[in-house]
C-alpha cells in the first residue's frame, strides 16, 4: 500500500507512563506490547533533547519523531519506509493543536485534567493509520467547537480567549 | 545531555503525583455510568464519565463481555441530549467499545439521524463510527448518504466518507467501487485533505488496473494538486507507474521531467518524496541524480533533525550503488558526524566511508574515534564493518585504521562487537603483510584480558599460524604461555597446540618450547595434558633441535580436509579391532542430501527405499548397492555420486530421477522409478538410452527391474564405458520401456496378458562438474599457497549481462561443482565486485583450488577473473575449458 500511514500516537509523561494512546496498527496486538513499546521508545529517547526541534529514531522497523514539553512526551511512530516529513508534519500537528487546546500550559496536570480534548484531538488527526488533518489550528478548531458549543468553558478563560492566544501563537510561530 | 527542565524536585512530588485520575476504580466508574439513564441528563457530568471510562480503556483496562454491553447500551441513552459536545464523547465512547452486530443495530437509527443533520460535524462523526462499526448488509443502506457526503461542500464531511471508503474497501470492495465517480469528483475538491483523501481512494479502487492508473498519474502531473500529501501520494504512484513502465533503456524516462518538477515544490515534503523517488529509480542514471543529491545536499544542514536524518538516510542508500554521485556531500556530512542525534552521525559516518577518499581517512578516523564512545554497540559494529571495507579500498592506510580498530579493542564492549572488531583486524592481517606484526600484537595484548573463550582460542590459533611466520616470533612467547597460566581448560588448551606450532616452525625457539611443553604435563585438565604429551612426542621432545618433519609440520599446520560428520559417523562406526583406525578411509565427499531423496511437492518417497539411520553419506550407501550388484561390482572405487537429477515432470504417470555414478572407467545411471496409478503393475522396466550425442560413452550393461507396483519405488541401472580416467561429457536421451498390467482394484490383483509401453523421459547430461568432489579447506590462502605456482592458470571471462552479482557467482560455482569456502559463496546485496574461493578434488585425485575475482558494471555486465592452481597443470587447464565452454 503506498498511502502514507501512522502506525500509533504517544502522549507519555516524565516517566514513561502513559497520558493518552493511540494505536492504529496490529503490530503490538496485547496490551503487554503496547507498554513493552512505550516503555522501549522511552527509554531510548530520554536522554535526547528534544524540546525546540523534533528529534527522530529508527526502533525495531519503525521510525520514531518526538518532542518533548515540559513532563510531557509526544510520539509518532511510521513503517521504516514512511516519508519522515509527514510523520513529523503529524506530529507537528498534534502537538501544536494541543498547545492551543491547553492554552500553552503544556503539561501532564492540565493534559490529564482536559484529557477529552486531548483524546478528541488524537480522534480528529488519524483516523485507522489514515492521516485526517494536520494543520493544528483546524484540528483545534474541531475539537474547540463541541466545548463552545456545550456552553461549558473549562475554567477560567473563556475558549474564544483561548482560540484567541491559539490565533496569536501561531501567528507568532509563522513569523519566527 | 540530561534535560535541565524536568529536574525532579522533592518538593514538588506530591503536587506532581497529582492526577484527576488518582484512585480511580473501574467498578466505581461503571456504577456512576447509571447516570446515562436519568431522565434529566447533565451533560457535563456525562462527558466527564465517559472521559473516565476512556480514561480506564486507554490505560489497557479491558471490561468484560457484560460490562461492555451494559456501557453501550447505557451510551445510546445518550443521543437524546442535544449538547454537541457530550455527542462528540459519545461517538467516540462507542468507537472505543467496537459493538457487536446486534448491538450496532440499536444506535443505527440515531447514526442514520446525524448522518443527515444540518450540523456537518454530526455529519461527518455519525459517518465515520457508523462506517467503523458497520458491516455489509447496512452498508447498500446508507450508500446513497455516504455517495452524497463524498461531494459535501464541507470539506470535514467529504474527508470523513473517504477516509471510511478507504478503510471499507478492504471488506466490500463491491460496493466502494460504485463511488468512482463521485471520488473522482472529489479529486479536483479545493481543499487540500479532500484531495488527498479522494486520490488515495481513487488509487486504491483502481490499483489492479495498470492502464487506469497510468491515466490517472498522466492526467494529474499535468495538472495542479494542491496539498502536499496528495503531491507525495502522486510521486508514489509516478514511481510505480516509471517502475511497470519497461521502456526506460533509450531516451528520457517517462515522467522523470514531473519528479525533478517537485524538487522546487515549496512543501519539505514533497521535495524529499521526489528527491527518494529519483534515488530509487532502477538504473538511475547520474545526470538523473544529480538535481535529487542537490536539494538533499541543502536539508544536510537544516536546523531540523528530522530533515538531516531523512537526508543523510536516503544519501546514505545512494552510496552503496552511486557512491561518487554523493561525495559532493562530503563537507556536509562530515560536520554531521558531530551531531546530537546518534543516528544521524552513524548514518553520516557509514555514508563517508564509502564515499570518502583515501586523503580524508585520517581526519576521518580522528573524528570518528570521538564519537565511538557514546554510541551504542549495534551503531557501533556498523560502523566497524564500514571500516573493514575500507581497509580494503586504501590498503596504504593501514596504520591509522589498525590504530583505530586497536584503540576499540581496548574499551568496553559485548561479544558481537569485540568479533567484529578481531574479524576486521585479522581481515587486515591477511590482506595487508606489513600490518600483520602491528595487528598481531594488538591481537595479543587483546587475549591478555579478553573475557570471551571464542575469541581467546580463535586469535591463538591464528597466532599459531602467522606468528612463527615473522621476523622475532620470540615475542609472541610470553602472549601465549601466560594463556597457560591464567585462562580456562579451553583457552589452556588452545595455547599448548599454539605453543607447539611455533616450535614446530622455529627450531631456535624449540628448547625453550619443550621447556614450556613439559610444565603442562602438569595440567589439571586432561585435554591439555594429552595435547602437551601428544606435542612433545611429534616434535621429537628429547631435548635435540633437530629440523621437524614434514609430516609432522602437515600435521599441525595442514588442513582437517575431511568433513566433521563423516569423521563422526566413521569414528562411530570402527569397531575396536587389531587394525587402527584410517583416516583416510573417511570419506571426504560433502554430503549434499540425504540417500533418501525427497520427491519435490508429493509425500511419497522414491528412490531406494527405507532411510539409513544417522547420517551415513550418501555415497556409502551406493557404494554398497553398486557393489551388490555383479555387473558392476568390476568397476572399482566410488569416485561421486551425482545428486539426484529429475526426469520427469512433478505429478505425472510415472516419476523418475536419476543419479550418476562416477567410476574410474565407467559411468553407471541410477534411475529410480515410482508408479503413481493405482490401477497399473508395471514389468520389466528398463530405460533405453541413446548415447549419440556421448561419443566417448558406450554402454557395458543394464540391469532391468523386475516389477514396479504401485507406490513402491524401484531401481533400474544402465552402465557406460568410457576412457579411463577421463572427463567425458555428452548427451543422453531416455526412454522409460517396461510392460504395463492392468490390477484389479479390488482385489488388488494383476491380470495376466500384459501390453509393451514407453514412456519418454527427459535427456540426461554428464557434465565437467560430475568428476569433481566437494571438498573444502579450511584455510583458503594456506592451501592456496601450499600449491606450486607453476601449476597456476589465469584468465579473465566476459560473463555477459546477468541478473546480479550473486547470480552470476552462483552459476560459476555450480558450472564447477566445487566447494566454496569460508562463506565465500554470500555475496552482500548490492556489491559491485566479490571474490569467491572454491576446492574440490578432481577426477584421478587431483587437489584443485580455484579463486573467482567478479565484477559487475551498471550495465550488469559481468567479468570474471578465474585463477586455479592444482596438483596437476593439465587439471588446472581442465578448468579453464569448463569454464570457457560453459
Amino acid at each position: 500500500d503506498l498511502c502514507p500511514s501512522v502506525k500509533n500516537i504517544l502522549l507519555l509523561d516524565s516517566e514513561g507512563k502513559r497520558v493518552a494512546v493511540k494505536y492504529y496498527t496490529d503490530d503490538w496486538p496485547t496490551n503487554s506490547a503496547k507498554l513493552a513499546f512505550e516503555k522501549s521508545v522511552f527509554t531510548k529517547t530520554q536522554k535526547t533533547n528534544a524540546r525546540t526541534e523534533a528529534e527522530i529514531t529508527m526502533f525495531e522497523n519503525n521510525i520514531v519523531i518526538y518532542k518533548f514539553v515540559q513532563d510531557l512526551h509526544f510520539f509518532v511512530t511510521g513503517g521504516e519506509d514512511e516519508n519522515e516529513l509527514i510523520l513529523s508534519t503529524v506530529l507537528q500537528g498534534f502537538f501544536d493543536a494541543v498547545t492551543l487546546l491547553l492554552r500553552n500550559n503544556v503539561d501532564k496536570r492540565e493534559a490529564l485534567e482536559n484529557l477529552d480534548l486531548i483524546l478528541l484531538c488524537l480522534d480528529e488527526i488519524v483516523d485507522g493509520g489514515m492521516i485526517l488533518e494536520t494543520d493544528a489550528s483546524v484540528i483545534a478548531g474541531k475539537v474547540a467547537t463541541n466545548i463552545l458549543d456545550a456552553g461549558a468553558p473549562l475554567s477560567e478563560q473563556t475558549i474564544s480567549q483561548a482560540l484567541a492566544t491559539a490565533r496569536e501563537h501561531l501567528t507568532r510561530s509563522l513569523l519566527k | 545531555m540530561a534535560q535541565p527542565l524536568v529536574k525532579k524536585d522533592d518538593d514538588r512530588d506530591d503536587e506532581a503525583e497529582y492526577s484527576p485520575f488518582l484512585g480511580i476504580e473501574k467498578g466505581a466508574v461503571l456504577q456512576e455510568a447509571r447516570i446515562f439513564n436519568d431522565p434529566q441528563l447533565d451533560p457535563r457530568r456525562c462527558s466527564q464519565v465517559i472521559t473516565k471510562l476512556l480514561y480506564l480503556l486507554n490505560q489497557g483496562e479491558s471490561f468484560t463481555k457484560v460490562e461492555a454491553t451494559e456501557v453501550f447500551f447505557a451510551v445510546t441513552k445518550l443521543f437524546q441530549s442535544k449538547d454537541i459536545g457530550l455527542r462528540r464523547m459519545v461517538y467516540l465512547m462507542i468507537k472505543e467499545l467496537s459493538p457487536s452486530a446486534d448491538e450496532v443495530i440499536i444506535v443505527t437509527s440515531s447514526l442514520m439521524r446525524d448522518m443527515n443533520s444540518k450540523t456537518d460535524m454530526y455529519r461527518a462523526n455519525a459517518i465515520r463510527v457508523l462506517c467503523r462499526i458497520t458491516d455489509g448488509t447496512l452498508l447498500t443502506q446508507i450508500e446513497r448518504y455516504l455517495k452524497q457526503a463524498i461531494v459535501d461542500k464541507n470539506p470535514v464531511v467529504a474527508s470523513a466518507a473517504l477516509v471510511s471508503g478507504f478503510h471499507l474497501l478492504q471488506t466490500n470492495p463491491e460496493i466502494v467501487k460504485r463511488w468512482s465517480n463521485e471520488v473522482q469528483e472529489a479529486v479536483q475538491s479545493r481543499a487540500a485533505l479532500v484531495q488527498f483523501h479522494a486520490l488515495a481512494l481513487l488509487h486504491q479502487i483502481r490499483q489492479n488496473d495498470r492502464l487506469a492508473v497510468s491515466k490517472l498519474v498522466t492526467s494529474l502531473t499535468r495538472g495542479t494538486v494542491r496539498s502536499p500529501l496528495a503531491q507525495c501520494l502522486l510521486i508514489r504512484y509516478t514511481s510505480q507507474v516509471i517502475r511497470e513502465s519497461s521502456n526506460v533503456q533509450n531516451g528520457d524516462r517517462p515522467f522523470y521531467d514531473y519528479l525533478e518538477g517537485c524538487l522546487r515544490h515549496k512543501a519539505e515534503m514533497v521535495i524529499f518524496e521526489a528527491a527518494r523517488a529519483i534515488t530509487e529509480l532502477s538504473g538511475v542514471t547520474s545526470r538523473e541524480l544529480t538535481p535529487a543529491i542537490t536539494v538533499l545536499q541543502l536539508f544536510l544542514s537544516s536546523s531540523k533533525p528530522v530533515l538531516r536524518f531523512a537526508a543523510v538516510r536516503t544519501l546514505n542508500k545512494v552510496a552503496m550503488t552511486h557512491p561518487m554521485a554523493v561525495t559532493n556531500c562530503n563537507i556536509d556530512m562530515e560536520s554531521l558526524i558531530s551531531d546530537q542525534n546518534r543516528s544521524i552521525a552513524t548514518l553520516a559516518i557509514t555514508t563517508l566511508l564509502k564515499t570518502g577518499n583515501e586523503s580524508s581517512v585520517d581526519r576521518l578516523m580522528k573524528q570518528i574515534t570521538n564519537f565511538m564512545s557514546d554510541i551504542a554497540d549495534e551503531f557501533k559494529i556498523v560502523v566497524v564493518e564500514a571500516i573493514r571495507s575500507l581497509c580494503l579500498k586504501f590498503p596504504l592506510k593501514y596504520r591509522s585504521l589498525m590504530n583505530f580498530l586497536s584503540n576499540i579493542l581496548r574499551e568496553e564492549g559485548g561479544f558481537e562487537y569485540k568479533k567484529a572488531i578481531v574479524d576486521s583486524i585479522v581481515f587486515l592481517i591477511r590482506d595487508i603483510p606489513d600490518a600483520k606484526e602491528s595487528g598481531l600484537l594488538h591481537l595479543c595484548e587483546f587475549i591478555e584480558d579478553c573475557e570471551f573463550t571464542y575469541l581467546s582460542t580463535q586469535i591463538l590459533h591464528f597466532l599459531g599460524i602467522e606468528g612463527p611466520k615473522t621476523s622475532d616470533p620470540s615475542k609472541y612467547i610470553r602472549y601465549i604461555y601466560n594463556r597457560v597460566i591464567l585462562e580456562n581448560a579451553t583457552v589452556r588448551a588452545s595455547a599448548v597446540s599454539t605453543l607447539a606450532k611455533f616450535g614446530a616452525m622455529v627450531d631456535s625457539l624449540k628448547p625453550r618450547i619443550f621447556v614450556l611443553l613439559r610444565r603442562c604435563l602438569f595440567d589439571s585438565d586432561d585435554e591439555v595434558r594429552d595435547r602437551a604429551t601428544l606435542y612433545l612426542n611429534t616434535l621429537g621432545g628429547d631435548g635435540t633441535v633437530v629440523e621437524t618433519d614434514k609430516d609432522v609440520k602437515d600435521f599441525l599446520f595442514g588442513s582437517l580436509d575431511i568433513p566433521l560428520v563423516n569423521l563422526e559417523t566413521s569414528l562411530k562406526n570402527y569397531e575396536p579391532s587389531e587394525k587402527p583406525f584410517d583416516i583416510s578411509s573417511v570419506p571426504r565427499e560433502v554430503k549434499s542430501q540425504p540417500l533418501a531423496e525427497k520427491k519435490a511437492p508429493g509425500k511419497k518417497p522414491t528412490g531406494l527405499g527405507a532411510p539409513p539411520p544417522g547420517p551415513t553419506s550418501a555415497i556409502d550407501a551406493y557404494e554398497k548397492l553398486l557393489s551388490s550388484i555383479p555387473e558392476f561390482s568390476s568397476f572399482g572405487k566410488l569416485f561421486k555420486s551425482s545428486a539426484p537429477v529429475e526426469l520427469t515432470e512433478a505429478e505425472t504417470e510415472y516419476a523418475v530421477n536419476v543419479v550418476k555414478h562416477i567410476f574410474d572407467r565407467h559411468v553407471v545411471f541410477q534411475y529410480n522409478c515410482t508408479n503413481t496409478i493405482p490401477e497399473q503393475m508395471l514389468e520389466n522396466v528398463i530405460v533405453i538410452v541413446d548415447a549419440s550425442e556421448a561419443e566417448e560413452f558406450s554402454e557395458v550393461a543394464s540391469k532391468p527391474l523386475r516389477s514396479l507396483p504401485y507406490d513402491t519405488p524401484g531401481q533400474t541401472f544402465v552402465a557406460f564405458e568410457k576412457p579411463e580416467g577421463v572427463p567425458a561429457v555428452g548427451k543422453f536421451s531416455n526412454m522409460l520401456r517396461f510392460i504395463v498390467k492392468e490390477v484389479d482394484p479390488s482385489t488388488g490383483e494383476a491380470e495376466d496378458d500384459g501390453v509393451e509401453d514407453e514412456y519418454q523421459l527427459e535427456d540426461l547430461e554428464v557434465l565437467a562438474a560430475d568428476y569433481m568432489l566437494k571438498v573444502g579447506v579450511s584455510n583458503f590462502k594456506n592451501a592456496w599457497d601450499s600449491m606450486d605456482p607453476d601449476t597456476e592458470r589465469v584468465d579473465e571471462y566476459g560473463l555477459g549481462p546477468r541478473e546480479s552479482l550473486a547470480e552470476a557467482v552462483s552459476a560459476v560455482i555450480s558450472l564447477l561443482g566445487m566447494q566454496p569456502c569460508e562463506g565465500t559463496e554470500s555475496i552482500p546485496s548490492n556489491s559491485r565486485s566479490h571474490t569467491c574461493l572454491l576446492s574440490g578434488v578432481y577426477i584421478g585425485n587431483v587437489k584443485v583450488l580455484v579463486r573467482l575475482s567478479f565484477g559487475i558494471d551498471a550495465q550488469r555486465e559481468v567479468a570474471m577473473k578465474l585463477a586455479v592452481r592444482s596438483d596437476d597443470e593439465a587439471v588446472s587447464d581442465a578448468i579453464h575449458e569448463i569454464v570457457a565452454s560453459g
